[in-house]
């Protein structure tokens, strides 16, 4: 049993089949990386777990439940955390605050008014905020405004922000696309100590081989909207059908 | 103090200064010196001040906080209006049950607007809530005729059934009050050459907008404020982050609504008239100018902006061509005449032109509006002082 499980799950856009017959086991407290060439449909597979997109056929199942049809943030509410591409964050809020937010929402539901309480008087709230911020190494900068930080912290920051709400599932969408070589070797140090200090699944879709092959326990590799196949990075690095989809393409 | 931090106590302590003081400070020039059409402290002007003031640190709690241009908050104003008119004919002249029925109504229109308008963010949220706008200020104009009397607006008449109160007084309309207190009651102090009117009606809107404004500030400083911030800062982000926005923004909204009903209660209970031009477009573009002049997210820059737009209405118009001459008349004839010539289009009913220019001006070099122009002047002074530059630094959600 995964704690992620995508049956025969199929999408169109009209004439194009984004999907088609995908299935997806992903285990608790693994790192399932998924990869495959431009146009294979990894980002309409995430869109379709984070209920951006229903898929036309097929289930997914989170922990037991039914992802389908839930709005994102009841998606969040069951346990999965979304990393973005370029880094989503509050850049007009500081740091501290942007941490802080996760936090209450995880604690307030999808929505109660706390209208005349301050926030500094939540010190649960507070001194939570202080030690995910601590834990990535960032106390120092908690009062800095978010949108001026160095690409890298802001990768950093997100991260913070989904790991306080201590998801059972987090879900990286290429977490170092276009990042420098040695800002991606600092997410993956990153992505290991995270992995290494806490239960946690993550589910990577990645373009850049380094990263899967450094974090990866299991592989799935679509093309075209199916998966080739799912195996350990072992095996997946010799597979002729891979080579022939992935890396035959990347040569010309 | 009073559950807030040192800075927001400082500021209220402030407008708590400034709306006590007022008819000091606005009357700043002797009765019968030449400058005494500049002074602004007598009570009709007062009131507008204060209650327009409440109206744009309500719309600042949507606008400021979320981001969320609202094109029709006269909307809510205009019918906190005539629920309160309706108040004082039908019920008392007592003026709190007005108000109250002022806020509640235009809590719960702001309810349903809010409901529609929300399903779009952006300029098709502006749009929608321009559009219930006129809608209401068209029904009111004409169809709702009965409950609103059309272009006349909705009066008092010497035959309302006002059941805890008197129809008549001495066979005129009896003047609304709170528990006795008439509103248009005035104390005058004069002092040398200087008068000062104290007038019940603009202290009760005072301590109605030291309230709002507390009550502001509580909301700005809340966990509920810092999601209303963050909505603002990254909707994507903030989706993903497990808060459904929809009820935020709409409790935003309807508070907001509130806030200009509680305006359109107030100014009822000052002059106890409704019209259907105070639902306009204009009227609600009006408080955008407000808040955007003064510093929008900022606490204290929409009373700011709503003081200043409203001194130049009433103050500026009402200088004209003679009283030019007058000041000009140092001058030789000839060149006298060319620099009236040149200012005239700028003052009187042209006062529109100077406000204009001067919101471009800071729109375009204070984007913070009149709040980050008082932090540079700040700034310039506290620069010489050692070692402050967290002081200096810009502080949008102040």
């Amino acid at each position: 049993m995964g704690i992620l499980e995508v049956k025969n799950v199929g999408k169109r856009f009209g004439g194009l089949k984004a999907l088609d017959n995908v299935n997806l086991n992903v285990m608790e407290n693994t790192v399932h990386a998924i990869i495959g060439p431009n146009g294979a449909g990894k980002s309409t597979l995430l869109n379709c777990l984070i209920g951006k997109l229903i898929p036309d056929t097929g289930s997914v199942m989170f922990d037991g439940q039914s992802v389908l049809g839930r709005k994102p943030h009841e998606i969040n509410q069951m346990g999965i955390s979304r990393v973005f591409q370029t880094p989503e964050i509050f850049g007009d809020l500081t740091v501290f605050e942007n941490v802080m937010i996760p936090i209450f929402a995880k604690r307030d539901g999808a929505f109660r008014m706390h209208a005349i309480e301050s926030v500094r008087r939540e010190t649960d709230i507070v001194e939570a905020a202080e030690a995910m911020l601590a834990d990535v190494k960032m106390l120092e900068k908690r009062d800095a405004h978010a949108g001026s930080l160095s690409r890298g912290d802001k990768r950093r920051l997100e991260m913070a922000m989904c790991l306080c709400q201590q998801p059972k599932l987090l879900l990286l969408d290429e977490p170092t696309a276009g990042m420098a070589r040695a800002d991606t070797n600092n997410t993956i140090d990153l992505l290991k100590e995270i992995k290494a200090s806490r239960p946690i699944t993550m589910c990577i879709i990645e373009h850049d081989m380094h990263v899967v092959f450094s974090l990866a326990e299991r592989i799935t590799v679509l093309a075209q909207g199916t998966p080739l196949v799912e195996d350990t990075p072992e095996n997946i690095k010799g597979h002729p059908k891979v080579k022939e989809a992935y890396l035959g393409e990347a040569a010309h | 103090m009073l559950g807030l931090q040192a800075k927001d106590f400082r500021l209220l302590l402030i407008v708590v200064a400034m709306t006590m003081l007022a008819p000091f400070i606005l009357n700043p020039f002797p009765v019968n010196s030449a400058m005494a059409q500049f002074n602004a402290g007598y009570p009709d002007l007062m009131q507008r001040f204060v209650i327009f003031g409440i109206f744009a640190i309500g719309f600042n709690i949507l606008f400021g906080l979320t981001g969320y241009l609202s094109f029709g908050h006269a909307a809510f104003l205009g019918v906190g209006s005539y629920a309160g008119v309706w108040m004082l004919k039908l019920l008392t002249m007592n003026v709190v049950p007005a108000i109250l029925l002022s806020v509640i109504v235009a809590g719960l229109f702001s309810v349903i607007v809010g409901y529609v308008s929300l399903r779009r963010s952006g300029i098709y949220f502006s749009i929608l809530t321009l559009a219930f706008a006129q809608m209401s200020f068209a029904l009111a104009y004409s169809v709702l005729t009965p409950l609103t009397n059309g272009e006349t607006g909705l009066q008092l008449s010497l035959d309302d059934p006002r059941v805890l109160g008197v129809t008549q007084v001495d066979g005129t309309i009896p003047a609304p009050h709170l528990f006795g207190a008439s509103m248009r009651a005035s104390y005058d102090l004069v002092l040398g050459g200087w008068q000062f009117t104290f007038n019940v009606g603009y202290y009760l809107s005072a301590v109605v907008l030291v309230l709002a404004f507390y009550l502001a500030i509580r909301i700005f400083r809340s966990p509920f404020g810092l999601m209303l911030r963050a909505v603002k800062s990254n909707q994507q982000r903030m989706s993903y982050t497990g808060l459904n926005l929809k009820p935020y923004m709409l409790a935003a909204f309807v508070i907001s609504g509130m806030y200009a009903g509680l305006a359109g209660g107030l100014m009822v209970a000052m002059d106890p008239l409704a019209g259907a031009e105070r639902m306009q477009w204009t009227a609600s573009g009006e408080v955008v100018l407000m808040t955007i002049l003064g510093g929008a997210g900022t606490l204290i820059g929409p009373v700011l902006g709503a003081g200043f737009i409203k001194y130049f209405e009433n103050i500026f118009s009402k200088i004209n061509d003679t009283v030019l001459h007058q000041w000009f008349g140092f001058m030789p004839d000839g060149l006298e005449d060319v620099v009236v010539f040149i200012v005239h289009p700028f003052i009187g009913k042209g006062w529109h032109l100077t406000l204009g220019l001067l919101f471009m001006l800071v729109v375009i070099f204070l984007p913070g509006g009149l709040v980050q122009g008082g932090q540079k002047i700040g700034g310039l002074f506290r620069r010489k002082a050692p070692a402050d530059d967290s002081a200096t630094r810009k502080q949008p959600a102040e």
